[in-house]
């Protein structure tokens, strides 16, 4: 027995080690599945609508897939001399957000894993572990560093770093495990390559929607997108805008610390796309279009519904196209909770009563970001009913991404115990 | 509550820190300028383990006589734990949350006793 082990009338003292990018999920996330098994188990379904792949540990997995000879190549030369995401073009102020190595897993994932050799099995077995560990049926699964792509300058890189990754998702990851699911990535810059992976992708069982990385100067409104967004209406699947970061718009070089960028920038962009989606009517044009607004936490949403709800009663003739409040149907689309704004209780119960929460709202985690929520966020809400708890966490998920309502996750009690006896064996 | 002996306090380098799980309650003991010190190892904003993060000093921003500043500054005095689940900073002598009071770790009774620490946790 180590020498930090001592026995006590309380049996064992364990010595636990300082937490590192290093560390197991499991044991990073161990308070999370505590939290399970105290608060949540007992409910029907779990749904984390955004957790992320980081993609520089599987960069090479991906790059398998590049479909463009020259840009495989001036990737893989890239990545023999030291740049750990290829071709993307990374935004200034990204390295900031592990703020300065006191939130690890923004640097991960560097934990080790059972089968390091087999393709597609260690981003599998990482994401299996945070799913385990906070409790999660499924997970759908977004990229990091390609939330950026919509800025960059190259827009061949955009498009074919697309299709690698889809196909890295859905013929790698994806049959290894069904309890994650994914979103094929629009390449939103050319819109004919969008419907091309709309048409490639999209009939894939474990392909439960469409997403847009919302750090983009495009126009959603354009009039080349509508056949687009008439064929994601038709298969049924949501239209998921993710917001982002992006420290170069000239507007956030103004701000000189990466707080600010970082709280204004998610919500700016998606507070442009939300306009221009509500002002010009596309939710009359497209009634059966179901829209997922993502990471920009909820305080945005009744501001923009006021804001636009007073305008528009004054300048109807510059939104011609609607037949109700834009608040009326923002109130229809659907939102992620993460980063909850869970400061001021009086104020989010006010903004969750505004945006209809025991419908809309859909449980996200963001993880493995810096500021991730675990499920307790949602449960330990005191103004929810459990009813709303459980809607948020999973039944609200299961009717926007065509889900089954049958627990899959393993019990908590039983996560904690199988970590526990790995730590003695 | 019981007393739980955590090892010789000759075993904790100065500054330092262990955390321990004692039967369940799992507790951070740091050793500072020669003084223990002993908290729960959660969070209060979402429970994550607060005491197994990095220890760093506190930053300031330092502002001269003219309100100009200089940006930031290592403190001389204070050094803070950061919860790594979102980075919120303890004061290691305090337990207090640098920008909010309100915001606090959890105490725990600690004594050196013979040369060994021991902890007084909840049974």
């Amino acid at each position: 027995m180590p020498d930090e082990l001592k026995t006590s009338a309380l049996g064992a003292v364990r010595e636990l080690k300082e937490i590192t990018a290093e560390t197991d999920t499991r044991d990073y996330l161990r308070a999370a599945a505590t939290q399970a098994h105290k608060q949540y188990d007992d409910y029907e379904l779990i749904v984390d609508i955004d957790a992320h792949l980081q993609e520089a540990r599987f960069w090479h997995e991906i790059l398998g897939f590049m479909e463009n000879d020259v840009l495989k190549q001036t990737a893989e030369g890239q990545l023999a001399g030291g740049i750990r995401t290829p071709l993307i073009n990374m935004q200034p102020g990204m390295s900031f957000q592990a703020l300065g190595g006191r939130v690890p897993h923004q640097s991960g994932p560097r934990e080790a894993v059972s089968e390091p050799g087999k393709p597609g099995a260690a981003f599998v077995e990482i994401m299996k572990r945070s799913m385990d560990s906070m409790g999660v049926d499924y997970q759908v699964i977004f990229p990091t560093a390609m939330l950026h792509l919509g800025m960059n300058p190259m827009e061949d890189i955009e498009i074919y770093l697309a299709r690698a990754y889809c196909r890295w998702l859905t013929e790698l990851v994806l049959p290894q495990e069904k309890r994650l699911i994914g979103l094929i990535y629009l390449p939103f810059n050319n819109v004919d390559e969008c419907e091309k992976m709309v048409r490639e992708f999209g009939g894939h069982p474990q392909i439960v929607g469409y997403t847009i990385c919302a750090v983009r100067h495009k126009p959603v409104h354009h009039n080349q997108y509508m056949r687009l967004y008439s064929m994601i209406q038709d298969t049924g699947k949501p239209l998921v805008f993710h917001a982002g970061p992006h420290w170069d718009d000239p507007s956030f070089s103004q701000l000189n610390r990466f707080i600010s960028m970082h709280a204004l920038s998610f919500v700016h962009y998606n507070l442009i796309h939300m306009t221009n989606w509500v002002i010009n009517a596309l939710p009359e044009r497209f009634p059966k279009l179901k829209t997922v607004w993502v990471e920009s936490g909820l305080a945005w949403v009744p501001f923009l519904m006021q804001r636009l709800d007073h305008e528009v009663l004054m300048r109807q003739s510059e939104a011609p196209g609607l037949k109700r409040l834009p608040s009326e149907y923002m109130q229809e689309m659907f939102y992620s909770s993460q980063p909850l704004e869970r400061t001021d209780f009086e104020l989010l119960a006010m903004t969750m009563k505004k945006i209809k929460a025991e419908t809309q709202l859909l449980y996200s985690s963001d993880w493995p970001h810096w500021d991730f929520d675990p499920p307790s966020s949602i449960t330990t809400l005191p103004f929810l009913s459990d009813q709303a708890k459980r809607n948020i966490l999973g039944l609200n998920a299961a009717r926007v991404f065509n889900l089954p309502v049958k627990r899959v996750r393993p019990r908590a009690a039983d996560v904690i115990a199988d970590r526990a006896a790995d730590r003695v064996s | 509550m019981k007393d739980v002996n955590v090892g010789a306090a000759s075993s904790f380098t100065d500054p330092g820190r262990k955390v321990f799980d004692c039967g369940g309650t799992e507790v951070g003991v740091f050793l500072l300028d020669g003084e223990f010190y002993a908290w729960e190892n959660r969070c209060p904003h979402l429970d994550g383990p607060a005491c197994q993060g990095k220890i760093v000093p506190l930053f300031t921003e330092a502002v001269n006589e003219d309100l100009t500043s200089r940006g930031r500054e290592f403190s001389k005095t204070q050094t803070n734990v950061v919860c790594p689940w979102h980075g919120f900073e303890f004061d290691i002598r305090t337990g207090v949350h640098p920008t909010d009071a309100r915001v606090r770790l959890k105490g725990v009774k600690l004594r050196v006793e013979d040369g060994d620490v021991w902890l007084s946790v909840r049974a």
